[in-house]
């Protein structure tokens, strides 16, 4: 009986926790999204977020949190392998780390500098004879700041993934005389598709509501529906509107979540 | 569950412990609500030889503190944890703290050198005859742009930025009354305008100028334009004066179709302590020759008239600063539209982001 009170005591930061910063949020972002600016009950802002406005603005969030995806996937995944074959692979991995560890806001200031039409980049064009080009305020800008911003939370999952992958199962796809196209195939790839699923997941569902970078580095040519929730809340004072955008974005998160979700198999 | 109580407890007698000994420390230094008074302004809005000399000739000790947006400011003031005796919000922040009961009404028989603020200054719709506040310094949004990246092209209007010779070459600031608000003057309606078919209209002219537009920005925009990035801007008076003081090639223009004309203005709020010595302080800062002093530093524009005569020529002559009276007479200040208009503004203001080149 005693070890049960002592075990339930324990419970309670985490159950504390769990229903005033996971739960009570959730219900209070349900809740305000049913009331309209004047502040009366109404479904107005469900029925607002089906207009063209808003639907081209998810889509344009999807359409830029799969490009950040894909273009992440494409470095991450090799950069991963590669890592696995060094010689000091936690050295490696601790300098692709490093970065995430400096602040947001800082890094996107930097880039400003970087690619600005006198920065370092254009230097560079001019250099070589391009001359110079735009590059902030791009759609290549925004898509290349956010790969480099997500990419080590990318190559985490599939470097855990691919370093517990038992080298024989490579050897005896040799032996049996697999190509190594057919070997990374049929033997690597959905080994580590784990891994892969889970930096998805921890790219794409950021990625959706990315708001700074699209102000910062792209000057608002690039929209999202997190761009769309900052104003509603800070200048607008819609927290109705604000709020609806926010369910759905937590819909179509839960949504991706379940499609990539891993069913552990039985071994 | 004792244990938890007792931690509980602990964290309690823990903070009240500190809460003695701040204000026992606090009035052991002499710092107590009749002799300090607490100032809340904006960053770099003051020259800091006033406040010695107020301290010298009142005898208070003031607390100085900076905020860096109206909105900072006023969950501050609503927390009331400090005792700010003075706050300075600009225009719509005011009717947006009068809705919430957060100021104190002035004693005009305290403030004497009111008489010095121009007429033009006076009684504005955000309060009318200034019960709450009393004009900071005023400015207006306009455009700030680059002799040297344009040549011999003239900017003076609105409608010259729809030149196709300025492709991508245009910042805006990102706020939705600013930009609306261009494409509304430019079309010859109020910047307050609320008629729907106008700002449809508004937000279709804005569309056009698109292919100008190089980026919509916040605050980098001094940073981008001093540093070339883009050759044109669309700005407040104050940030051009700070972009032109790091790149001199950049001048700036108030539009010929008339323009925002925005005001900071110094208020008691109700966390004041201090009334008496606020009251002092608003007063001190109306003195004809410490306006001028102030100006001269901060490099705003001052509605104090008398001031005027203590200042250099060159600084009040500047039509770019001190509007001529024919434009002044198309400068609009904001009213406060309500939340529905606003959130009409700003839903258009997000189609206008959206549409792309």
């Amino acid at each position: 009986m005693e070890n049960k009170l002592t075990r339930n005591l324990y419970m309670v930061p985490y159950a504390l926790w769990i229903a005033l910063f996971v739960i009570a949020p959730i219900i209070l972002v349900l809740y305000y999204s049913f009331f309209d600016i004047e502040g009366n009950f109404s479904l107005i802002n469900y029925q607002n977020f089906f207009t063209p406005v808003y639907l081209k603005m998810t889509l344009s969030s999807f359409w830029y949190a799969f490009l950040i995806t894909l273009f992440s996937l494409l470095v991450a995944y090799p950069t991963a392998y590669l890592l696995t074959k060094t010689k000091h692979k936690q050295l490696w991995l601790l300098l692709i780390i490093v970065p995430s560890w400096i602040n947001l806001l800082l890094k996107a200031y930097a880039f400003l500098g970087i690619f600005g039409t006198y920065g370092v980049t254009n230097n560079f064009l001019e250099a070589i004879g391009i001359g110079t080009q735009q590059i902030l305020f791009t759609d290549f800008s925004f898509i290349f700041v956010s790969v480099y911003i997500f990419i080590p939370f990318m190559i985490l999952p599939i470097f855990n993934a691919l370093n517990e992958l038992n080298p024989t199962l490579i050897d005896a796809a040799n032996d049996l005389g697999a190509s190594r196209w057919t070997t990374f195939r049929r033997v690597i790839f959905p080994l580590t598709l784990d891994g892969v699923k889970a930096g998805c997941q921890v790219v794409f569902i950021p990625a959706l509501s990315l708001f700074m970078l699209t102000r910062l580095i792209a000057g608002n040519r690039v929209i999202t529906l997190g761009t769309a929730i900052e104003q509603h809340f800070l200048v607008t004072q819609d927290w109705g509107m604000g709020s609806t955008i926010a369910v759905f974005l937590i819909i179509i998160m839960f949504l991706f979540m379940t499609i990539t979700g891993t069913r552990k198999r039985g071994i | 569950m004792n244990k938890l109580i007792r931690v509980f407890a602990a964290v309690v007698i823990a903070s009240l412990l500190l809460l003695f000994a701040i204000n026992r420390l606090n009035s052991a230094v002499g710092f107590s609500s009749d002799n300090t008074l607490t100032i809340y302004n904006w960053g770099d809005y003051i020259d800091d030889d006033l406040i010695d000399r107020f301290e010298e000739e009142t005898g208070m000790k003031v607390i100085y503190e900076t905020f860096d947006s109206n909105e900072a400011m006023l969950t501050k003031i609503q927390q009331g944890g400090t005792t700010y005796d003075i706050a300075v919000p600009s225009e719509y922040m005011i009717a947006k703290m009068l809705e919430e009961d957060l100021l104190l009404p002035l004693d005009h028989s305290k403030l004497p050198n009111l008489k010095n603020i121009d007429e033009r200054f006076i009684d504005l719709p955000f309060d009318p005859g200034n019960k709450f506040s009393v004009p900071y310094f005023w400015g207006t949004v306009g455009i700030v742009f680059n002799r040297e990246m344009l040549g011999d092209m003239e900017i003076t209007s609105w409608n010259d930025l729809w030149d196709p010779a300025f492709e991508n070459e245009i910042l805006l600031i990102d706020g939705a009354r600013e930009i609306i608000g261009m494409g509304l003057n430019s079309l010859g309606y109020s910047l307050n305008d609320t008629n729907v078919d106008h700002l449809e209209k508004a937000k279709a002219k804005l569309d056009t100028l698109t292919p100008n537009i190089k980026a919509i920005v916040g605050d980098e925009i001094k940073m981008l334009i001093a540093n070339e990035e883009a050759a044109i801007g669309l700005v407040w008076s104050g940030d051009a004066a700070d972009m032109m003081w790091e790149n001199e090639n950049l001048d700036y223009v108030v539009p010929s179709e008339g323009s925002n004309l925005w005001f900071d203005n110094m208020v008691i709020p109700k966390t004041a302590k201090n009334i008496e010595g606020a009251h002092q302080f608003i007063n001190f800062m109306l003195d004809a020759e410490v306006a001028a002093q102030n100006t001269e530093w901060v490099s705003y524009s001052t509605p104090n008239k008398e001031a005027l005569q203590y200042m250099p020529e060159d600084m009040v002559e500047d039509e770019r600063f001190y509007p001529s009276p024919e434009l002044t007479e198309k400068l609009e200040v904001y009213e406060n539209l309500g939340k529905k208009n606003l959130a009409l503004y700003n839903d258009l203001f997000l189609q206008f982001k959206m549409h792309r080149k």
